[in-house]
């Protein structure tokens, strides 16, 4: 170990800048890959840093680290696009974990302090990045089983949950109080620890499978807050730096996919959607009328007149695993001089940017996958909207029905298109129970049956068009 | 009601034997349309109705008796009986006097019949007395209100579309030159320009007509939101500079001001100077149509020069335009013509035909016929009923209608809420701001000074996240979460500082766990965000 804390920390700056450029060169995909390498690059210079002016243990360092890339890059090399969201989830809920460890470690570690003031801050700081650290760690788990389908998608209702949550809280600040004044406050630390365990399990045990978009960026921005925590107590500017900068994109991902589905954010953490609007979906207007259905070969025909097709992919594609044939179409469509664009709504799929990333998968380029607002005034000079397993994203109600639970949601307006042709297994209503009046309309068509069968089906079809 | 009464009694009774269709010949001087072609008397059979057509019906629309027998339908050769025996009667021209009968077609009505027309209703309020009289049920095609259900009903907008492209043709038969520029041996041919006013159907018809045959077309109209559409078809959007929006109810111009009218006068001057052609198609519903070519603007435009006057039925836009005449006026060609949609009676009859229906399909066919006052097409188009006059239907309420509609009182309670509303919020981030004084203060007042220049670098950092992920396109949002993901594996640093032979042993185990994971994350995040980067490709 060599002594020099001035050259640490301009090494650590030098890392932070790395992250702040690796994060700002996201803002295209032209530049996102000289961004990431931005990042491991930030990332290699903090850890040869720190390993060079900080630790003595050489062997232990090496006998953790290189299990763990190798389990890392495992990990990173075997996962399918679909589990991303699971993939993601588990990530956060190790960095809770090693947030947890450090700060009871670093309690342990019994410094000597020149003032009570210094030693209180101390204290407090490790007191919040291990309760942080330890709800990220369960809840992540948790979002983690439920996006696996390991754990029901359903929101656990407990009776009175907000007031156990409450509960819990004012227990933690309590056990809070003890840990400062006792010099040996090791069990009030794992008593409150146990408590933040079980409040994370039940913060995300009560948020449905729809909202978890809003949960992985929640608990991402936790994950930064948690190491920022880790950096005040250890008196390191660079996880201040770095977990600050990862809070804020965590706190602004969630914002926006709040802002997508038009809910507040606490209505969101408090979970249970669908309970709080309670009698409203039953109480509100049934839609009248008659769905038309329409066959393979007809949404073919459909698609081979038409000039300007919009796909509107959601969770049921990724489900369906059908981007691959949805590519191919998508292919072949444009071969005819058919213009075909995507539309994606911000909360489809069950990360930020899922559909995104699925559709980039399967070699579709991104220059033609826009978002809603880009997207949504060329409906109308739209011939065909084809609505791959989404529902509430392209709900009339949400602007028409001022009573419907979701109103005010922001959607893609695919019943301005021409003609709109929506693909679903049944008549069911979407995750948030709300029945949805595009099926009722006049230009729209229904295709039912399994997404991927179908999706295939129409590949068969045009491609034998094409081939004649 | 008595009416839904009356209605479901006529439905019972007309169970069983098919509904008859009779579509006559029709009897207004040049009028070469018919109601149903043999393709969609075909369609209409297939509703269950019997179709009966009179004999040379569509004999101008190129449609002989021998393609409608091929289609199986009825030919009756006298008027009177195909009057008679038919329920439903379709026309395209509204009721006239029939000079080789000496009737009026009204009088060959009788109560329980429906007849499908144009009638427009609003002009012609003596026939729609005389209707109600026979107590027949008459529906008016033109009366079918503009919402997009409807669209396929809307014989107005068929038979404009077809009045606008054949207003292109008429203006080229009519202009001695090219519409299309051409560069010959003999020399360089300039492209016809062509103004269109007014974007409705007919007008964007003319568009896609003239631009297709290569001449350059500006359009106006006084409603902003067509400019997308005209743009589409490939024509100049005119603008004025002047802020007023002209689009009135059910997607019609309405009345403009005064101030607006001059500054789109002073265009057209301008504009006739330039063109060569100029089509308008301007129009308001229940009104003579405005005058927005004038003689002067006539007269400055270049010899040779073709104006073609779609609203020459209603007066005319042009101040010099004559009604159903093709005219010079001081070398300008002056096309007044009225029946441009009959000039294409195959086609026109066929889309018209096609309309019909598509009401007669929504109205339930032959089995379930039915005027159904609670639908909003039906219920428009529906002029005359049991001997009472229908005309004209209640106002759809207003799209925006939550303000408008509600009643004073109501509306001052609202605004009180939302005053409060925004009272409460102001309230709120008031606390959040003293809160955050209180807190800060406290942290100045209290914390050590190696706390302080933590939490300066903490708070800058998040300002800084802030600024930069709001530039993250939302495409990579998933990798954005991955990459964030790695970066705080940085913790891994906190584990590696416990590491130092001070520390306790339980202090190094922790750590050396929390590397561990830490690590998986580091390794994890970033190979997974750059597989992912790599597939987003143009």
């Amino acid at each position: 170990m060599l002594e020099n804390q001035n050259l640490l920390t301009v090494a650590y700056i030098v890392a932070s800048a790395f992250f702040i450029l690796s994060l700002s060169g996201l803002s295209n995909p032209e530049t996102s890959r000289r961004g990431n390498l931005f990042g491991i690059i930030g990332m290699s210079i903090a850890f040869v840093a720190t390993a060079v002016f900080k630790v003595d243990s050489y062997g232990i360092l090496i006998a953790v680290i290189v299990p763990a890339v190798i389990i890392g890059a495992v990990l990173a090399a075997r996962v399918a696009m679909t589990s991303m969201p699971e993939l993601v989830a588990i990530l956060h809920s190790f960095v809770g974990l090693a947030a947890v460890l450090v700060g009871i470690g670093s309690y342990l570690k019994h410094e000597k302090f020149p003032s009570v003031a210094e030693r209180n801050i101390h204290e407090i700081e490790i007191f919040i990045g291990v309760f942080i650290g330890a709800l990220t760690f369960t809840g992540s788990i948790i979002a983690f089983g439920k996006l696996r389908a390991i754990i029901s998608s359903k929101p656990l209702m407990l009776p009175a949950r907000h007031f156990l949550n409450l509960i819990m809280i004012l227990v933690c600040v309590y056990l809070g109080y003890l840990f400062i004044n006792n010099p040996n406050g090791m069990t009030p630390l794992l008593i409150m620890t146990g408590i933040a365990s079980v409040l994370g399990i039940h913060l995300v045990a009560a948020i449905g499978g729809g909202d978890m978009p809003v949960v992985v960026s929640m608990l991402n921005s936790y994950s930064g807050w948690a190491a920022a925590a880790a950096g005040f107590m250890l008196s390191n500017d660079l996880l201040i730096v770095t977990g600050a900068l990862v809070g804020s994109s965590g706190a602004i991902l969630s914002a926006i996919m709040c802002k997508a589905m038009n809910r507040s954010f606490i209505s969101v953490i408090a979970g249970g959607f669908g309970s709080t609007g309670g009698s409203s979906p039953s109480s509100t207007e049934q839609p009248e009328g008659e769905v038309t259905p329409i066959s393979v070969e007809e949404t073919v025909h459909l698609l081979t007149e038409s000039r300007s097709v919009i796909i509107v992919p959601g969770y049921g594609m990724a489900v369906a695993q059908a981007q691959h044939a949805v590519a191919e179409i998508t292919k072949l469509l444009r071969k005819r001089g058919i213009e075909v664009r995507f539309g994606i709504h911000p909360v489809a799929g069950r990360l930020p940017g899922h559909m995104n990333v699925l559709l980039a998968e399967a070699k579709v380029p991104y220059d033609i996958v826009l978002e809603m607002d880009e997207i949504n005034e060329d409906f109308p000079e739209t011939d065909v909207a084809l609505i791959i397993g989404a529902n509430d994203t392209v709900n009339p109600a949400a602007l028409d029905d001022p009573n419907s639970p979701i109103a005010g949601m922001p959607v893609l307006e695919v019943w301005k298109a021409t003609f709109s042709i929506v693909m679903k297994r049944g008549m069911a209503s979407g995750y948030a129970g709300v029945e949805n009046p595009l099926f009722f309309r006049e230009n729209n068509r229904m295709l039912f049956g399994d997404a991927k069968k179908n999706v295939d089906a129409i590949l068969v079809a045009l491609s034998e068009k094409n081939g004649k | 009601m008595t009416t839904t009464v009356d209605t479901s009694a006529e439905t019972q009774t007309a169970e069983k034997t098919p509904k008859k269709i009779g579509v006559p010949k029709e009897i207004y001087e040049g009028e070469c349309r018919v109601a149903a072609t043999p393709e969609t008397a075909q369609k209409l059979q297939k509703l269950g109705f019997q179709v009966l057509i009179e004999a040379g019906a569509g004999e101008k629309a190129n449609c002989p008796d021998s393609e409608y027998e091929k289609a199986d339908c009825q030919i009756i050769s006298d008027t009177e009986t195909l009057w008679k025996t038919a329920d439903i009667i379709l026309k395209v021209r509204q009721p006239l006097e029939n000079k080789t009968l000496g009737k009026h077609e009204t009088d060959l009505l009788s109560a329980g019949q429906t007849l499908i027309s144009f009638i427009y209703p609003a002009q012609n309020k003596d026939l729609l007395e005389k209707l109600a009289a026979r107590k027949a049920t008459v529906l008016a095609m033109d009366a079918i209100p503009r919402i997009s259900r409807a669209q396929k009903m809307d014989a107005l907008s068929s038979m404009a579309n077809i009045a606008g492209y054949r207003a292109i043709i008429e203006a080229a038969n009519n202009f001695g030159r090219f519409f299309t520029g051409q560069i010959t041996a003999a020399g360089k041919v300039p492209p016809a320009k062509i103004l269109i006013i007014g974007a409705g159907v007919a007008g964007l018809a003319a568009i896609g007509a003239g631009r297709s045959l290569g001449a350059i077309v500006r359009a106006f109209d006084t409603r902003p939101v067509v400019k997308e559409q005209v743009e589409s078809m490939g024509a100049d959007f005119l603008e004025l500079e002047f802020e007023e929006d002209g689009t009135g109810e059910g997607g019609y111009a309405k009345v403009m001001s005064k101030e607006f009218i001059e500054a789109e006068m002073s265009l057209f001057a301008e504009q006739a100077k330039d063109v060569d052609i100029i089509v308008t198609t301007a129009l308001i519903p229940g009104k003579k149509a405005p005058t927005l070519i004038t003689t002067e603007m006539v007269e400055s435009m270049k010899e040779g020069s073709v104006i073609v006057d779609l609203a020459a039925e209603q007066g005319g836009n042009c101040e010099v335009t004559r009604p159903n005449e093709v005219y010079r006026y001081k070398g300008v060609t002056i096309v007044g013509l009225t029946d441009l949609p009959s000039r294409m009676a195959n086609q026109s009859s066929q889309l018209y035909g096609t309309n019909l229906w598509h009401l007669l399909n929504d109205m339930g066919g032959s089995d379930g016929y039915k005027i159904d006052w609670e639908d909003e097409v039906v219920r428009g188009a529906l002029v005359a009923q049991n001997g009472e006059v229908t005309w004209e239907p209640p106002k759809p309420a207003p799209v925006p209608s939550i303000h408008s509609t509600s009643t004073p009182g109501l509306a001052v309670q609202q605004a009180a809420q939302a005053k409060a509303a925004s009272g409460f919020k102001n309230l709120g981030s008031l606390i959040m701001i003293i809160v955050g004084v209180i807190a800060l203060t406290g942290i100045g007042v209290a914390a050590p000074q190696n706390f302080i220049s933590h939490f300066t670098v903490f708070v800058l950092a998040c300002f800084v996240g802030w600024q930069v992920i709001w530039n993250v396109t939302p495409a990579l949002h998933t990798p954005l979460m991955s990459v964030t993901n790695a970066i705080s594996g940085i913790i891994i640093v906190g584990g590696m500082l416990q590491l130092t032979n001070g520390a306790p042993q339980i202090t190094q185990i922790l750590g050396a766990v929390a590397i561990f994971v830490g690590t998986i994350n580091i390794a994890g995040g970033f190979l997974v965000t750059q597989r992912m980067l790599k597939m987003f490709q143009k």
